[in-house]
């Protein structure tokens, strides 16, 4: 059977990040992947040696705006454990409300994606929708939609005022009934099911040899989440459920991540029920030789953060490990052998910052077919209609 | 096996290979490693004792390279990172993509923005630096300079 | 004004382009097509295809991957066409302003029609950014810088 190659991007007009994945196919199925990646490279990690300490937060923040709190978290534990400090309670309660507010907004986000790439575009406009809500939370209680601009080695740069509690508690339950009527048009619809179980599945095996981290990881039954096993802020103190399902298909990874959002409602609303009183920042007057590891759980998975100190106020090295570089080589897992109407949403299922799922120029045409265009996406598309044509829908 | 048995655990099983153990606090371990001995060191935290790899930090000093590989093992929450040196002169180590496949892309990363080659890797190639990057340019090194002349610093203001 | 630039105007269409960014502008303009802000009252729809498109719209500290990419992207571009720089990456490369991999800012590899500030802007920011371009088009001698 002649071979296809199908160039996906490196840019794709629906949002973020440009990556480059070149599929081989026989027919519809995808019998190789290859991923080029780099359009984003930034060497923020050599940028990280010329700023001072207090000065790396705000560059971390913007290695991926969806993940804002993330890198800042995971540094500010490096630079912690590299002093042997921890920061003051009410600033730890501080740093898990901000953070369990941003694991919202990115799921909801990756959700509504999630529903494009199947068709969905409803799904993708209520998700949205809803997540502006989380981001007027989050201008609440930092003063910024996106980046919040709020950690900072050895506690946070701002408080939360009493009276913006019950204003957050409000909007924050106010999202609730939405949120469950959501959970209930994805988890009950028959073309969902269609559509994602059983498709890109990840082994359990798989999964531990790629290392992968997160959500991804969960959904293949691996039960490890650094929230519970590292426990850091103020997790280990508080009430909460580790999701983790054991089939490793795409609609495990939505059901992880819908599931998360509910325990991210529980643990931001006891947080704030109970967040302590006390000083919000400890003293950090100068930063000694020696090295420290932070990690912490962001929405995608396990965030590294190593950090190197020779005594003067920059450090030697930083290495920073973001979740995406341990989850996205498992494609060559989840995509081959697949069909190609599948590929948009399996390529979207570890939520890698989705990149060019959509927009396609076709580089080789020695194959008969020629892909143009947006057609992958509205192959997927496609496979929805004919679904929901067949179930009489 | 908690974190005093695993610790002593490893150093009867290695006694050969460890160059010195420094215990930072409860949760992290750096243990420094011959360099020839990390393939089985690695084989061991992770097929064994299950641990799982972070990833690896390649630092650049003055007259040696060093390579941190970290690995976490969660159920006793204890990050444990094996030190490598290598000599400016002799930049080389094994793969560990023979262990786990997770190492990939970790390894093609060093190589291009440190220079080190990993003996045994089967697709050694650019990963992060465009087409057009200079052969022999390694920009996460300290004696990186700026090569493009085009290049401008200034925000124009 | 003639009847090509009046129906130019009135339906703008944007095709968005991430050059090395922190996705934050690019949700941000995404943010702008969901009900909330609905850009599509002034007319505006993102398109698929740079061929079908009237305004680029680039965030990012373009790194130099991206820099030949971006410029064939614009060569393809049909004319009339408009150029935004949407945030501060675009605009001076923010922090990422001594990287090894981002040597030029976007308006020294193509022109540029109007710059939105911020990190990220707000939405709004970037709707009224854009209705401004409008109403210069619209009348060039009024506001002789938007």
């Amino acid at each position: 059977m002649p071979r296809t190659i199908l160039p996906i991007g490196p840019y794709h007009p629906l949002q973020e990040e440009p990556e480059f994945f070149i599929l081989t196919l026989e027919g519809e199925t995808v019998v190789d992947i290859d991923l080029r990646i780099g359009y984003n490279h930034r060497g923020i990690e050599k940028l990280a040696e010329r700023q001072a300490y207090d000065q790396i937060t705000f560059v971390v923040e913007r290695i991926c705006g969806i993940c804002s709190t993330s890198h800042p978290f995971a540094y500010t534990q490096a630079v912690e454990d590299l002093l042997s400090i921890e920061a003051p309670p009410r600033a730890q309660y501080i740093r898990t409300i901000v953070a369990e507010g941003e694991r919202m907004h990115s799921h909801l986000l990756w959700l509504g994606l999630a529903g494009h790439f199947l068709g969905y575009n409803t799904i993708w406009m209520w998700c949205w929708k809803l997540r502006e809500e989380i981001l007027d939370v989050m201008e609440i209680l930092s003063g910024n939609r996106n980046n919040y601009a709020m950690f900072k080695v050895g506690g946070v740069w701002r408080d939360i005022r009493e009276e913006d509690i019950p204003v957050v508690m409000k909007k924050i339950d106010s999202i609730i009934p939405t949120l469950e009527k959501l959970h209930k048009a994805v988890m009950d619809d028959p073309v969902i099911h269609a559509r994602t179980k059983g498709i890109g599945v990840l082994s359990k095996e798989a999964a531990i040899d790629y290392c992968t981290v997160g959500p991804t990881a969960r959904a293949s039954g691996v039960a490890r989440d650094i929230r519970k096993d590292c426990p850091y802020g103020v997790y280990d103190q508080l009430e909460w459920n580790m999701i983790v399902t054991h089939n490793g298909d795409v609609f495990d990874k939505v059901a992880i991540r819908i599931g998360e959002m509910f325990e991210s409602i529980k643990i931001i609303r006891t947080c704030l029920s109970q967040l302590p009183g006390g000083d919000i920042e400890c003293l950090v007057k100068n930063i000694p030789p020696g090295e420290g590891i932070g990690h912490i759980e962001a929405p995608r998975g396990e965030c590294f953060h190593y950090v190197r100190s020779d005594g003067t106020n920059r450090p030697v090295r930083h290495k920073i490990r973001a979740p995406t570089f341990m989850n996205l080589p498992t494609f060559k897992e989840t995509v081959v052998g697949g069909a190609i109407p599948d590929a948009a949403i399996v390529l979207a299922a570890i939520d890698p910052c989705y990149c060019c799922t959509e927009r396609i120029s076709v580089r080789d045409t020695k194959g008969q077919t020629v892909y143009s265009g947006e057609d992958l996406i509205k192959l997927s598309q496609k496979k929805t209609e004919q679904i929901k044509a067949d179930m009489g829908r | 096996m908690n974190r005093e048995e695993l610790l002593q655990h490893l150093q009867e099983r290695f006694s050969d290979a460890i160059v010195g153990v420094y215990e930072k606090s409860a949760k992290r371990i750096y243990i420094q490693i011959q360099a020839d001995s990390l393939v089985r060191f690695a084989q061991f935290l992770f097929k064994d004792i299950g641990a799982r790899f972070n990833i690896a930090s390649g630092v650049d000093g003055r007259t040696q390279m060093e390579i941190l590989y970290h690995f976490t093992v969660e159920d006793i929450d204890l990050v444990i990172s094996l030190r490598v040196i290598l000599p400016k002169t002799q930049l080389e180590i094994a793969s560990l993509t023979s262990v786990f496949t997770a190492a990939h892309w970790i390894e093609r990363e060093i190589h291009e923005l440190l220079g080190v080659n990993f003996v045994g890797h089967p697709q050694l190639t650019r990963l992060l630096l465009p087409e057009d990057w200079p052969e022999g340019v390694y920009p996460l090194r300290k004696d990186y300079k700026e090569w493009d002349p085009n290049a401008i610093r200034d925000r124009g203001v | 004004m003639g009847i090509l630039d009046h129906a130019f105007l009135k339906s703008l269409w944007v095709f968005h382009l991430a050059t090395g960014s922190c996705n934050n502008c690019d949700i941000e303009i995404l943010d702008c097509f969901t009900p909330r802000h609905d850009i599509e009252r002034f007319g505006m729809q993102l398109t698929g295809s740079i061929k079908h498109a009237d305004v680029l719209l680039v965030t990012g500290a373009v790194n130099r991957q991206c820099i030949p990419r971006l410029k064939r992207i614009y060569e393809q571009m049909p004319n009339p066409r408009l150029v935004v720089a949407i945030g501060e990456c675009a605009l001076s490369r923010g922090v990422f302003v001594h990287s090894y991999n981002c040597p030029l800012p976007l308006d020294h590899v193509i022109p540029v029609d109007v710059y939105i500030p911020g990190c990220p802007p707000r939405p709004e920011a970037i709707i009224a950014g854009l209705i401004k371009l409008i109403e210069q088009k619209k009348n060039p001698k009024d506001q002789p810088q938007a």
